[in-house]
């Protein structure tokens, strides 16, 4: 008997039964198509104004810095701003229009920017949120050709431009959109990112930036 | 690793004297139950959704092998492969098979209890391929040939100066004892391992059967390396982890980060649903899911189930008056603390694990904090009466409790004879009211006094008060 048929074999002997009967498949049906919500906590079942400012607040609890911008018109200045901050010139760019298409140029004696995976020893990277998710300030994202996953984690600095507008409550409501977004099935990875890299592996002190980026910039757009 | 949970009494023995552990296991006690205090204080949901997920993982476990056969085949849809392995031996074998076909020869490993349990680094390197552990706790442990003695702190044994002797001796740098420098060390040198290797393996905190995902929950990025760069990602992980949906999934991630560390969410929880796809500029070619049994199918419909509702939190030994004075070595294999005792006599034979669900006080805090709410004081009982059937009991306590059965079913020669210990102890005591050595109970009275009784039993003083209050 090869290994798989020994253990359903053995669950099934667990069960006391053979096959699972029809109610039982039903059940498992149901549950997976309707993929019903379990208690969601009351903390994030706001307007959305006070979801966005629960975002800002739980993001910035587990170290984020969060900037908020008028316009994505901003972002470059505001990059280039960050990046002077902690003494970084160099920017790989996840090879989304949304991003590319801004004006770099102008910021271009103070930011070299690239487009790219990530590589070891980039120093930033700059990445769009695909939603922000206010219970706990987590940036999710996901695998796609504009947006490769080593950008998200090799550099030192992780900047992630999320709009407003993206901001939803709980985790559940992150899932409903991913599903329309991905339809049929989920992309390579996704992401959920709350803060930066951290560890506290020697004697439970807590020190930041382990493997993943050191910082993670959120900047807030309308 | 080597099975040393025979050995418990001489090793907890050696840990209450090991001034350095006691230092260590400090900071273990000082940290983590605030934490997780303050973070369940902040949801006030905490205890419905501890409800909640025990309810849902019974009805997993009752449907286990239809949500396991949703979860095969949309891995295979997502273009990935699951291998099912029965024992620790299939699943080493089946790893050692993949790294071979791919050539490897270095393999990095994100965090997995799994692949501790089924001892796959030792078999790696004996067959020439060179295990890299990325996690940082995990990875100074390699450096010193040591293993985790916690399921999420795995270098919790440990003190600064351990670490920093490890590195200065390993990294041929000079000596640090700034956490900060030593982390930012250990960074350096794994950047170059992460790209290097052929292989990644990680483990998985669940397996969701609706979208053929699995998850890795970590603080450090370390897993997201360790998968993303390789060409071949394998997950390793275990049949009991599979939930419904990416809804379900949430549930247990609200539980799980506030019951370990006490955060209101681990730092990177990341999804992982196949291979590349065509578009994708990186991420693994190949995707494996090697999913290991050893002995869990065996609990499915027996007394021991409700362990398999286990989401390995760590809140249970975080809690435990008994990990806390003894560390996790002593219980001398891969899972300790209580959900150990419970599942270790499972996976290597109550014959070598009798003595772990002795080392209980059963205060109850451990089931008192489980967030999927397991009775593992009772369920560290079931081992205790299947010890006690199977002949496995030490032979004093099998004579103590037979001596006592002997009394317990004659009252009144229980009645004498209780009465009398009583007096002789209360003589005993004399002015002080302690006894400081007795016969047959030096466990007790090698390390405090015992307080003597106060001359009358219980029925004695019993009788007397109805006398009293009948008059």
């Amino acid at each position: 008997m090869s290994s798989r048929a020994e253990i359903f074999a053995n669950i099934r002997r667990g069960l006391r039964r053979s096959e699972a009967t029809d109610a039982q498949r039903e059940a498992v049906r149901e549950r997976l198509q309707s993929h019903p919500r379990n208690r969601i906590p009351a903390r994030s079942q706001h307007d959305h104004p006070a979801q966005v400012e629960l975002f800002v607040r739980m993001a910035e609890e587990a170290a984020a810095e969060i900037v908020e911008l008028d316009s994505l018109e901003q972002l470059p200045t505001a990059a280039a701003d960050a990046l002077e901050q902690k003494g970084q010139s160099e920017l790989v760019l996840a090879s989304d229009p949304t991003l590319t298409e801004l004006g770099w140029a102008a910021v271009r004696t103070r930011v070299e920017c690239h487009q790219r995976t990530g590589q070891v020893g980039d120093e930033a990277s700059l990445t769009l949120a695909f939603a922000g998710i206010a219970e706990t300030g987590t940036l999710m994202l996901y695998s796609r050709p504009e947006s490769p996953t080593t950008l998200n984690f090799l550099p030192d600095t992780h900047l992630v431009v999320l709009s407003k507008q993206d901001i939803v409550g709980p985790y559940e409501d992150a899932w409903d959109r991913l599903r329309e977004a991905s339809p049929g099935r989920l992309p390579r990875t996704v992401n959920m990112i709350t803060g930066p890299s951290r560890s506290a592996d020697i004697e439970q002190k807590l020190q930041m930036g382990a493997h993943g980026p050191r910082q993670l910039v959120i900047f807030l757009i309308p | 690793m080597q099975i040393k949970s025979p050995e418990f009494k001489q090793s907890a023995r050696i840990a209450l004297q090991d001034e350095n552990l006691q230092k260590a296991l400090g900071n273990l006690k000082a940290g983590f139950p605030g934490k997780r205090a303050a973070a369940v204080a902040r949801m006030p949901e905490f205890e419905e959704l501890r409800d909640q997920a025990r309810d849902l993982k019974n009805h997993i476990l009752e449907h286990l092998d239809l949500y396991l056969e949703e979860f095969e085949a949309r891995v295979v849809e997502n273009g990935g492969q699951v291998h099912w392995c029965r024992t620790s031996e299939d699943a080493r074998k089946t790893i050692l098979q993949i790294c071979r076909e791919q050539d490897a020869k270095t393999v990095t490993k994100g965090k997995s209890m799994v692949t501790e349990e089924i001892n796959l680094n030792e078999y790696l390197e004996e067959n020439g391929v060179r295990p890299v552990e990325t996690d940082l706790g995990e990875y100074i442990l390699q450096l010193r040939g040591d293993h985790p003695s916690h399921i999420i702190a795995p270098a919790i044994h440990l003190n600064l100066e351990d670490v920093s002797e490890a590195f200065h001796e390993h990294h041929k740098r000079p000596k640090s004892d700034d956490p900060a420098e030593l982390m930012a060390e250990a960074r350096e040198m794994l950047r170059k391992q992460f790209v290097a290797a052929d292989v990644g393996i990680t483990g998985a905190n669940f397996l969701v059967a609706e979208t053929g995902s699995t998850i890795i929950v970590t603080n450090e990025g370390n897993g997201d390396l360790t998968q993303t760069l390789p060409k071949t990602h394998i997950v390793v992980s275990s049949i009991e982890k599979v939930v419904p949906t990416l809804e379900d999934m949430s549930l247990f991630l609200r539980l799980l980060a506030r019951s370990a560390t006490g955060q209101e969410y681990s730092v990177y929880n990341t999804l992982s649903s196949g291979n590349r796809r065509p578009d994708d500029q990186d991420g693994p070619e190949n995707f494996h899911v090697v999913l290991v049994d050893n002995g869990r199918s065996d609990m499915v419909g027996t007394q021991f189930q409700e362990m398999l509702r286990c989401i390995r939190c760590s809140a249970c030994m975080n809690h435990c008056p008994v990990y806390g004075s003894v560390g996790g070595h002593s219980y001398g294999w891969v899972y300790p603390g209580p959900m150990g005792s419970v599942l270790t006599p499972q996976m290597i034979g109550i014959e070598k694990a009798g003595l772990l669900p002795n080392a209980s006080t059963f205060c109850g805090k451990c089931e008192e904090v489980c967030p999927v709410r397991i009775p593992l004081p009772k369920l560290m009982r079931h081992w205790r009466e299947k010890e006690f059937e199977k002949h496995l009991s030490p032979k004093a306590v099998r004579w103590g409790l037979g001596g006592w059965a002997f009394f317990a079913k004659r009252p009144g020669l229980y009645r004498l004879m209780s009465a009398s210990a009583s007096r002789f102890m209360r003589l005993l005591g004399g002015k002080k009211g302690k006894v400081s050595s007795l016969p047959m109970a030096a466990g007790w009275t090698d390390h405090r006094d015992m307080p003597v009784p106060t001359g009358k039993t219980f029925m004695q003083q019993w009788k007397a008060r109805q006398k009293q209050e009948s008059k």
